[in-house]
C-alpha cells in the first residue's frame, strides 16, 4: 500500500493514460488508504463483556468495527481512535488505550 | 423500524476516507447507505464529505457519485432525474434510480438555497439530505445561515464586544415545507433507527423529500471526538434539535422530550460556546434557552402536541 | 399568441423532397435543429435574445413532438448544473443562453468541459452589463473563451441550423467529448427570419444516431465523478483536456465532410472569400462577415483586391487555417465585436497577431472594435475599413493599430 504524497510522482499516471475527466473507475479504492496510523489511542474490546448490541458498529464514522459471530472486533487498519465506540457502549466493553509508536 | 442486526453489513461508503476522527458526517453517510433500496446515485456538494471521501485517486464510494460544485447539488440531481426519465421514455433505461443530493449547511442554507428551492418547486423525484454541522467547516469554520446564535466561528468570533454570531438559525424545514413537498424531516444520528426510517421514507416518496440532520463536528464545534454521538443525543434531549417530520404539510413530533435537559448541558461541552460562560456574556445563555423554548413551542404546536 | 413555432408542412410547397425550406429566425433554427437532434434533456432559463429558442422548444414538448425532458431551471447556473448531471447519465443534452446568463454560468462552463460533458449550447450573443443592454455583441462569449468549450460562430440562421446538428456529432465523438457553443448575433440573427434549408427528421437521426457515451454514472458500474485533485494530478488533467480540445479540429473536419455529403453545404474551420488573390482582407466572426462579403464583392467588381476571412471555429483556434488564408495578404483588418478592457488588442485580434508573429508573417494588421451593444455596422463602415487595409497594403504603414469605430467622441 502506497501513501499518497503530493510531492512524489512515483507510480502516478501521466495525462495520456489517466481516464478522462478525472473519473475514478474503481469503487471503494479508498480502502487502499489505511487511516489507522492517525490514532493516538486505540479501542480494545473486552469480548467477555460485549453483548453484540452493534451500537459501536452503527456509530463508527469509519466502518472500523467488524461484526463477528457473537461479538465485535476493531479493524485497526482504519480505526482513527476517535473513541465514539467506547463512549456509546452500554456495557463499557470498550476501553481506549493510549498508543505509542 | 429495523434492528441493527437486520441492517446490511455491506459498506457502500468505505473506510479509508479522510474525515476527521469522530466526524458526524461519516456516521450519517454510513447510516444513509444502510437505507438504500436499489440503484442509487449521489450528487454531493463541495464540502467536508466530498473533499474527504474523494481525494484522487481514492474514493470511498461504491455507488455512482457526482460532485459538480458547491451550490448546485439539487440542480445536478434535477438533471440526473430528468435524464433517466427521458432515457426511459425512449426505452434506453428500464429501472427506477433513486437520486440523493447531499450537501452541508453551507451548500443548503446559503449558497445552495436557490438550487434547492428550484428543485423542490419543480417536484423532481429525489431525496435531499442536509448534513448540518452549523458552519462552513471544510474551509475552516466560518459562519453560515445555520450557525446558531452565540456560536463562535472564524467569521463570527467570540470577541470582546460581540460574543459570537448575533443572528439566529434559519428554519430550513419550514422553508422546504412551504414549497408544499410531500416529506420533510429533521433527524439526529444518535437516533439511528429514526434516521434510517426517514431516509427510506424519503426515497419512497414520489417527488422531492428533504431531511435535515444534525452533524457533530469535532474541530468546528470544539468537542472531544469521542463525544460526537453523545452531542447528537444532547441536542435532542435539550430540545435544541426537535426531531419531527412534515408529511404533506402535517407536522408530527417523532421524539418527545418530556423532561428536557437545560440547553447549557448541550452548550457546555462545546468549545464554540465557551465564551458564553464568562460573566459578561452569561445573559446570552438565557437568550439561547429562550430561543430553544420558543422554537420547541412553535414546533410542538404545529405537531398538535400540547 | 402568435403561432411562432414552425410546423411540419410549413414549407413553401416547392422543391424536391430532399430539400425543404422553412422560414426560421436564428433562434427558431437553433431550436428546430435541437428538436431534430432528439435531445433527451434541455435545462434552460430565458434571457433576451435567446428566449425564442427555449419558447419554441417548450412548444415542441407541450405538443408531444419530442421525448425531451425540459427542465425549467431557476437560473442559468442551475441550467448548466442540470445539464452536466444529465450529460453524465449518457443523455444527449442541449441548452441556450445569452449575455448575463452565460456570465452566470461561467463557473459551470469550466466544470462541464473538465468533466468532458458533450453538451451543446446555443448562444444568442448579447452585450454584457453594465450598462445593461439587450442587443448583440460578442462580449459574452469572449468573456468565457478560455472555458474549454468548442466555440463556433454562425453567420446566419442556415449556418446556425447546420452547426447545431454537426455540434452534437462533434461533441459526442469519443475522441472529443467536449461541450460546444454555437453562437449567433443577438437580434440581428436571432430574431431575423430567413429561408432555411432543413433536413428531414430521419436524415438527422441517421446522421447523428444515438449517443454512445464512454463513461456514465451507471448504477451497475459505479464511478466517482468530480473528485478532488491535488497538485499531483491537476496539471495532467488539464493537459489532457487541452489536447482533446486542440485535436477536435480533426473531428470537426471529418464531421463537416460527412455533412457536406448529406446536404451539399460545406463547412470547415474557416470560410475564406476572395483571399486567393486579395492583398487586403477583413477578418471577423458572425453576421458581420456577411455584410463584409457583400462589400468585398462590390469592391472586387471595380478591381480592388480584397477578401474576407470568417473563422467558423474560434476555439480551438484554427491557426493553420488562418495562416493558409492570409498567405497572400499584405494587410489584414481584424474586427472585434467585444472590448477586451485593458488589453492592447481585442481577443480575436490578439489570437491572430500571436499566430502571425510566431509564424514569421509580416503582413500589416490592425484592430477595429465595433458594434458594441448592438450598434449597427454598415456597409459603408466596412468599406472604410477595406480602404484602410488597402492603404496599409500599399504603403506598408498602419496609421492606427487599434481603435473603436462608429463611436461618437
Amino acid at each position: 500500500m502506497k501513501r499518497c504524497t503530493a510531492l512524489s510522482d512515483a507510480g502516478k499516471l501521466g495525462w495520456k493514460s489517466l481516464p478522462i475527466g478525472g473519473i475514478l473507475l474503481e469503487p471503494g479504492s479508498a480502502l487502499k488508504y489505511k487511516t489507522g496510523d492517525w490514532r493516538s489511542s486505540k479501542p480494545i474490546v473486552d469480548e467477555a463483556k460485549c453483548n453484540n448490541c452493534l451500537l459501536c458498529w452503527i456509530y463508527c464514522p469509519d466502518a472500523a468495527i467488524i461484526r463477528k459471530e457473537k461479538v465485535v472486533a476493531v479493524n485497526y487498519d482504519y480505526c482513527k481512535g476517535c473513541g465514539i465506540c467506547a463512549n456509546v457502549c452500554p456495557v463499557k466493553a470498550i476501553t481506549m488505550v493510549e498508543e505509542r509508536r | 423500524m429495523v434492528t441493527l442486526k437486520e441492517l446490511t453489513k455491506e459498506e457502500l461508503f468505505t473506510s479509508g476516507h479522510r474525515l476527521c476522527e469522530g466526524c458526524g458526517e461519516g456516521t450519517i453517510v454510513r447510516m444513509t447507505m444502510k437505507a438504500l433500496r436499489g440503484a442509487t446515485i449521489i450528487t454531493n456538494a463541495t464540502g467536508c464529505l466530498e473533499v474527504a471521501s474523494t481525494i484522487y485517486p481514492y474514493t470511498s464510494w461504491r455507488i455512482p457519485w457526482v460532485h459538480v460544485a458547491f451550490e448546485n447539488a439539487a440542480a445536478v440531481a434535477s438533471g440526473i432525474e430528468a435524464a433517466y426519465k427521458a432515457l426511459a421514455r425512449r426505452n434506453a433505461w428500464d429501472r427506477h434510480v433513486d437520486v440523493i443530493a447531499i450537501a452541508g449547511d453551507g451548500g443548503t442554507f446559503d449558497i445552495g438555497i436557490q438550487a434547492l428551492s428550484g428543485a423542490l418547486e419543480r417536484e423532481h423525484d429525489f431525496l435531499y439530505i442536509c448534513l448540518d454541522n452549523e458552519a462552513y467547516m471544510n474551509t475552516g469554520i466560518q459562519r453560515s445561515g445555520a450557525t446558531p446564535h452565540g456560536a463562535a466561528t472564524t467569521t463570527s468570533p467570540a470577541g470582546t464586544k460581540i460574543p459570537g454570531k448575533p443572528e439566529f438559525k434559519k428554519d430550513l424545514i419550514g422553508i422546504c415545507a412551504a414549497h408544499g413537498i410531500k416529506y420533510a424531516a429533521t433527524a439526529s444520528p444518535f437516533y439511528w433507527n429514526d434516521y434510517i426510517t426517514k431516509v427510506r421514507k424519503g426515497l419512497e416518496v414520489e417527488g422531492p423529500a428533504v431531511i435535515h440532520v444534525f452533524s457533530p463536528c469535532t474541530p468546528g464545534m470544539r468537542i472531544e471526538a469521542s463525544r460526537s454521538i453523545e452531542l447528537a443525543r444532547l441536542a435532542v434531549q435539550t430540545r435544541y434539535w426537535p426531531v419531527y417530520e412534515v408529511e404533506k404539510g402535517k407536522y408530527k413530533l417523532n421524539i418527545k422530550v418530556a423532561q428536557p435537559k437545560p440547553v447549557v448541558d448541550f452548550l457546555k461541552i462545546q468549545g464554540r460556546f465557551r465564551h458564553l460562560f464568562e460573566p459578561q456574556f452569561q445573559h446570552e445563555l438565557d437568550t439561547i434557552q429562550r430561543w430553544v423554548d420558543e422554537n420547541w413551542k412553535r414546533i410542538t404546536e404545529l405537531c398538535g402536541e400540547s | 399568441m402568435r403561432k411562432r413555432v414552425p410546423r411540419e408542412g410549413d414549407n413553401d410547397g416547392g422543391g424536391e423532397k430532399m430539400s425543404r425550406i422553412m422560414g426560421l429566425t436564428g433562434d427558431e433554427a437553433i431550436a428546430y435543429a435541437a428538436k431534430q437532434s432528439n435531445v433527451d434533456v434541455v435545462a434552460a432559463y430565458p434571457i433576451t435574445p435567446q428566449t425564442i429558442i427555449v419558447e419554441a422548444f417548450s412548444e415542441y414538448v407541450a405538443n408531444g413532438e419530442v421525448h425531451t425532458e425540459f427542465v425549467c431551471v431557476e437560473s442559468e447556473h442551475s441550467a448548466t448544473s442540470a445539464c452536466i448531471g444529465a450529460s453524465l447519465t449518457g443523455a444527449r443534452v442541449f441548452t441556450a443562453t445569452s449575455s448575463q446568463g452565460l456570465a452566470l454560468m461561467h463557473e459551470m462552463l469550466y466544470i462541464a468541459s473538465g468533466l468532458r460533458c458533450p453538451i451543446v449550447m446555443g448562444v444568442a450573443n448579447r452585450a454584457l452589463s453594465a450598462p445593461i443592454n439587450i442587443h448583440g455583441d460578442h462580449s459574452d462569449m469572449m468573456a468565457s473563451r478560455d472555458c474549454g468549450w468548442i466555440q463556433i460562430y454562425a453567420e446566419n440562421a442556415q449556418e446556425a441550423y447546420d452547426w447545431v446538428i454537426q455540434a452534437f456529432k462533434i461533441a459526442e465523438d469519443r475522441e472529443v467529448l467536449l461541450p460546444v457553443t454555437v453562437n449567433i448575433d443577438g437580434f440581428v440573427i436571432s430574431h431575423s427570419m430567413e429561408g432555411v434549408n432543413v433536413l428531414e427528421d430521419e436524415e438527422v437521426s441517421r446522421f447523428l444516431s444515438t449517443r454512445k457515451p464512454v463513461y456514465t454514472i451507471d448504477p451497475d458500474k459505479p464511478v466517482t465523478v468530480g473528485a478532488l485533485c491535488l497538485p499531483d494530478y491537476y496539471s495532467e488533467m488539464k493537459k489532457q483536456q487541452a489536447e482533446a480540445l486542440n485535436n477536435s479540429l480533426g473531428v470537426i473536419e471529418k464531421v463537416n465532410e460527412e455533412y457536406r455529403g448529406l446536404t451539399s453545404r460545406g463547412y470547415s474551420a474557416i470560410e475564406a472569400y476572395g483571399t486567393e488573390d486579395a492583398e487586403a482582407a477583413v477578418l471577423c466572426l458572425g453576421s458581420t462577415a456577411g455584410t463584409a462579403k457583400t462589400v468585398a464583392k462590390k469592391l472586387r467588381d471595380v478591381g480592388k483586391n480584397v477578401g474576407v476571412i470568417k473563422p467558423w471555429i474560434y476555439r480551438p483556434f484554427p491557426d493553420e487555417e488562418v495562416l493558409k488564408a492570409v498567405h497572400n495578404l499584405k494587410a489584414l483588418a481584424v474586427l472585434d465585436r467585444a472590448c477586451s478592457f485593458g488589453a492592447p488588442y481585442g481577443a480575436l485580434c490578439s489570437d491572430i497577431l500571436a499566430t502571425l508573429y510566431q509564424n514569421g508573417k509580416e503582413l500589416k494588421v490592425f484592430n477595429r472594435v465595433y458594434g458594441l451593444g448592438g450598434r449597427d455596422i454598415t456597409p459603408s463602415d466596412i468599406e472604410s475599413v477595406f480602404n484602410e487595409a488597402l492603404e496599409a497594403a500599399k504603403t506598408g504603414v498602419v496609421k492606427e493599430n487599434m481603435k473603436f469605430i462608429g463611436v461618437r467622441e
